[in-house]
């Protein structure tokens, strides 16, 4: 094992900035977190990371490690060695300070979902088969790599058009709820973007909690929004029924 | 709105150019209690704001594991409110408030049904219904709960709830003072942005402080960086007073190896699901410490006996236990434990399918507190509400596991219905710009000073101190000498100094952590000394008995003139319908569930 790790930090702000180069002493088992925090104590206190529990609970420690979304508290440094540890905030949010970036997008996205809205008030009779599927999205931990590895966000830079995984997930969590009596498929095709997803996958990748979340929540919310909309039968139906008014769906599927 | 102004202590200070915020209620803390205290004074047109100084969701509410305890009897059906009373009063040690643990008793299971309507989806009994699990010294299988990530579902149940309520939510603002008008009630509070460092100041009717804990005071600790103590230090400094504050809860399973995870929290569910505990000759040894209850005897209990182990040099090789699941089925562990399975692997290169993995102490919970009303969370400063770890009354010298998720709920719904019914019943008060200017001042000097203190090692050493002389295991001397120790840091402190701009400046953000985690030391090491018995997680070995006469005491301090000073109160003693329930050396609904069963034997 070798005693030293080099990492090279962004340090800046919107006005610009460039990679530092620091050596850390290398100890069993850290991760790139511990090296930013030995960073801090010894050469840069004003090194600004968002981190909370260490524990890859939280995902507040998001950022990009060697050119990958990772969590910087699950991210162990010793499968770098021999290399330069680059460490980059998320590209795909506007950046405050060296690895802390605006995610408020994020926030501002959420309130605008149809909150879940049961049948009735709780006690519900669920069966763990019903609930196994949407207990997954309630893995999530917000650490929103998804959205930062996401092309939709991250390439086309189209956060007001496209709510992104982290989200989708977030609707499939309620609309997949067995004891929902919300319809989101209008505000999933109008609002929250739905069809700019083109299924690349790249979210399950980064996922730390291992969501499959394009397979399991955006194709089946894709389905669902197909059948509402581009159903050739519903669409005769509703022609008919709407064919005294203007308001024709027409939207075609941006990639 | 950053400007980096690193000589501007010394300027003078213009108010007109402070942002300010006009609320009926401000909470403080975006964890489990606050956001519930939001949603709860918000049910009206009351304007209500929520500060944080994390982003939304990231509180430490979300590293709870194991559960939330209601007596919900899904699984055990003898199973009641009085029983979950019991075990509360009786693992507190009877310093809890006894009122305090009534109402938290009776209130917890409707607060989690309503998590359920809110969208929180629990594990579920073969029945459908919400599922429970056992846990640590509680009667019944109790604990509601999500595999092993409880607290992510309370908090992203409750965050996505107010976030549709009429709620205004300040992400990353840290309070640095709470501001009082001239008959010394609540009048606002001053804090900054940490993204540009900007003031703000809310001037407000009512203030709920639903801030956390302080397990940061501890080298090794399952808290996050934010447990730092900011509302009881906070509210200390303006004269509320602080009880039990002694009481701080050691977990007895913290992961040991390697360095860097060091007391991270290893869920008691593991022990709830069936995990057996190890020394190094592979004995059981809380078969000896606690042979009715064993692994699930209470925290305090089995965060000693590991240590004692290791005193009697039978501990593993990084000085803990060995905690062993892997005699169940892999499925079944990677299904309630998934949270455990991939942080062991991946942090610790350990499948705890496989093999048995170290633990030790770790701090964990703080008992203490803000002292409140058992009804409505007030405490003696009018207009000051507290809920949740930072407030003391329902623990006493102990916790319960899966106390302190239903506790955020049930006490931080109070303390908002509360803070709107105050907020309701007086004016807008008038703010004191003497106090708004003075706290500018304060809050800008660590960039004036040349070669001062680094916050950072300011930090770890007083982690040092607490943990070397007011850990798990205490003594007159050791907290004499801890006090000594921790006076002159303090002095050194008044020195810190901070490098760079108040752009998102975490050597600036620490400067705060440090000056509340230096308060709340002394005043946990003042309670220590105070309290001269051994009782739940207060382990004095010149004092190693637990004594009838102390158990009559709580011990409240206040602040006055720079000085801590302790006094005793009387423990509020029980009523004589709820005393009798101790009449009988086993909890209610056990002596009910015996009966019963004896009756359907002779019937059949």
């Amino acid at each position: 094992m070798s005693e030293e790790m080099v990492l090279s930090v962004f340090r800046g702000d919107q006005t610009g900035g460039r990679e530092e180069e620091f050596h850390v002493p290398l100890e069993t088992g850290m991760v790139v977190l511990d090296a930013l925090h030995y960073i801090q104590a010894e050469h840069a206190p004003d090194l600004a990371v968002r981190w909370n529990c260490k524990a890859a609970h939280c995902g507040s420690c998001s950022a990009e490690i060697n050119g990958r979304p990772k969590l910087l508290c699950k991210t162990r440094l010793d499968q770098y060695e021999g290399q330069v540890v680059h460490v980059r905030p998320m590209h795909a949010f506007p950046l405050i300070k060296d690895l802390v970036t605006d995610v408020s997008s994020n926030y501002r996205a959420a309130k605008q979902i149809p909150a879940f809205s049961p049948r009735t008030p709780a006690p519900f009779t669920m069966y763990q088969r019903d609930v196994d599927r949407v207990q997954e999205f309630h893995q999530c931990i917000e650490c929103f790599l998804c959205q930062d590895t996401c092309h939709v966000l991250r390439d086309h830079n189209a956060r007001d058009r496209y709510f992104g995984p982290r989200m989708m997930a977030k609707i499939a969590e309620w609309e997949m709820h067995p004891m929902d009596t919300q319809d989101r498929r209008e505000f999933l095709k109008d609002v929250a973007g739905l069809p700019m997803c083109n299924v690349t996958r790249c979210c399950v990748e980064v996922c730390p909690e291992h969501i499959v979340i394009t397979d399991n929540a955006i194709i089946p919310l894709k389905e669902r929004v197909a059948d509402l909309y581009w159903d050739p039968i519903r669409a005769i139906f509703r022609r008919f029924q709407r064919s005294s008014t203007s308001s024709q769906p027409s939207s075609t599927v941006t990639s | 709105m950053s400007e980096n102004r690193q000589s501007s202590g010394l300027s003078p200070v213009n108010l007109d150019t402070i942002e300010t915020h006009d609320y009926d209620v401000v909470v403080v803390g975006a964890g489990g209690a606050g956001l519930r205290a939001a949603i709860a004074a918000s049910e009206g047109t009351a304007r209500v704001a929520v500060i944080s100084k994390s982003l939304l969701g990231k509180a430490h509410t979300v590293m709870a594991e194991g559960g939330v305890a209601a007596s919900l009897g899904n699984v055990d059906s003898d199973d009641s409110w009085d029983t979950h009373f019991y075990d509360t009063m009786k693992s507190g040690h009877f310093i809890n408030q006894y009122r305090t643990a009534e109402i938290f008793a009776k209130e917890v299971p409707d607060r989690v049904l309503e998590l359920e309507t809110w969208g929180a989806v629990f594990d579920r009994t073969p029945a459908g219904k919400i599922m429970q699990r056992p846990f640590g010294a509680h009667s019944f299988r109790r604990l509601a709960h999500i595999g092993d990530r409880t607290g992510k579902e309370l908090i992203r149940t409750l965050q996505y709830k107010v976030i549709h309520q009429n709620v205004d939510i300040f992400q990353e603002v840290t309070t640095t003072r709470l501001l009082t008008d001239e008959e010394g009630r609540i009048a606002g509070l001053f804090g900054y942005y940490r993204e540009d460092g900007h003031f703000v100041v809310f001037r407000a009717k009512a203030i709920v402080l639903a801030t956390g804990g302080f397990g940061k005071a501890y080298k090794v600790t399952s808290n996050s960086w934010e447990s730092t103590g900011d509302g009881a230090a906070l509210a200390f400094r303006i004269g509320a007073e602080l009880m039990d504050i002694e009481m701080v809860q050691f977990h007895p399973t913290g992961m040991v190896w390697p360095p860097g995870v060091r007391g991270l929290l290893v869920t008691e569910g593991v022990r709830g699901e069936g995990g057996l505990l190890y020394n190094s000759k592979h004995e059981r040894f809380m078969l000896r410490y606690d042979p009715v209850q064993q692994e699930l005897s209470s925290r305090d209990v089995v965060a000693r006996s590991i240590f004692k182990e290791n005193q009697a040099e039978r501990g593993t090789p990084h000085g803990g236990a060995w905690l062993d699941i892997s005699h169940l089925p892999a499925t079944m562990v990677k299904a309630k434990l998934p949270g455990m399975y991939e942080q062991f692997l991946s942090l610790a290169d350990v499948d705890i399918t496989r093999e048995a993995f170290e633990v030790a102490p770790t701090t964990h919970y703080v008992m203490g507190g803000i002292r409140v009303d058992p009804e409505t969370e007030a405490t003696n400063v009018p207009g000051l509400y507290a809920a949740g770890e930072v407030a003391c009354g329902l623990h006493g010298a102990n916790r319960l596991g899966g106390n302190s998720l239903g506790d955020i709920l049930v006490f931080g719904r109070r303390a908002g219905m509360a803070a709107l019914a105050y907020a309701q019943s007086v004016d807008y008060p008038t703010l004191i710009p003497a106090q708004i200017e003075e706290e500018v001042r304060r809050v800008l000097a660590p960039f004036s000073r040349q070669d001062g203190e680094r916050p950072y090692h300011m930090m770890s050493e007083l982690q040092e101190i607490m943990t070397t002389y007011a850990g798990i295991v205490r003594s007159g001397e050791s907290l004499a000498a801890g006090l000594e120790h921790l006076e002159l840091l303090r002095l050194r402190a008044e020195r810190m100094a901070v490098q760079g701009s108040r752009a998102y400046n975490p050597g600036w953000h620490t400067v705060f952590d440090v000056e509340s985690l230096i308060l709340l030391g002394e005043a946990v090491i003042r309670g220590a000394l105070a309290r001269k018995e051994s009782r739940g997680a207060q382990w004095r070995t010149d004092y190693p008995e637990e004594l009838p006469e102390m158990g009559k005491v709580n011990f409240v301090q206040t602040w006055a003139d720079g000085h801590v000073v302790v006094r005793e109160e009387p423990v509020e003693p029980m009523p004589e319908h709820l005393a009798k329930l101790f009449e009988s050396d086993q909890a209610p609904g056990v002596v009910r569930q015996a009966a019963r069963k004896a009756n359907q034997g002779g019937g059949s």
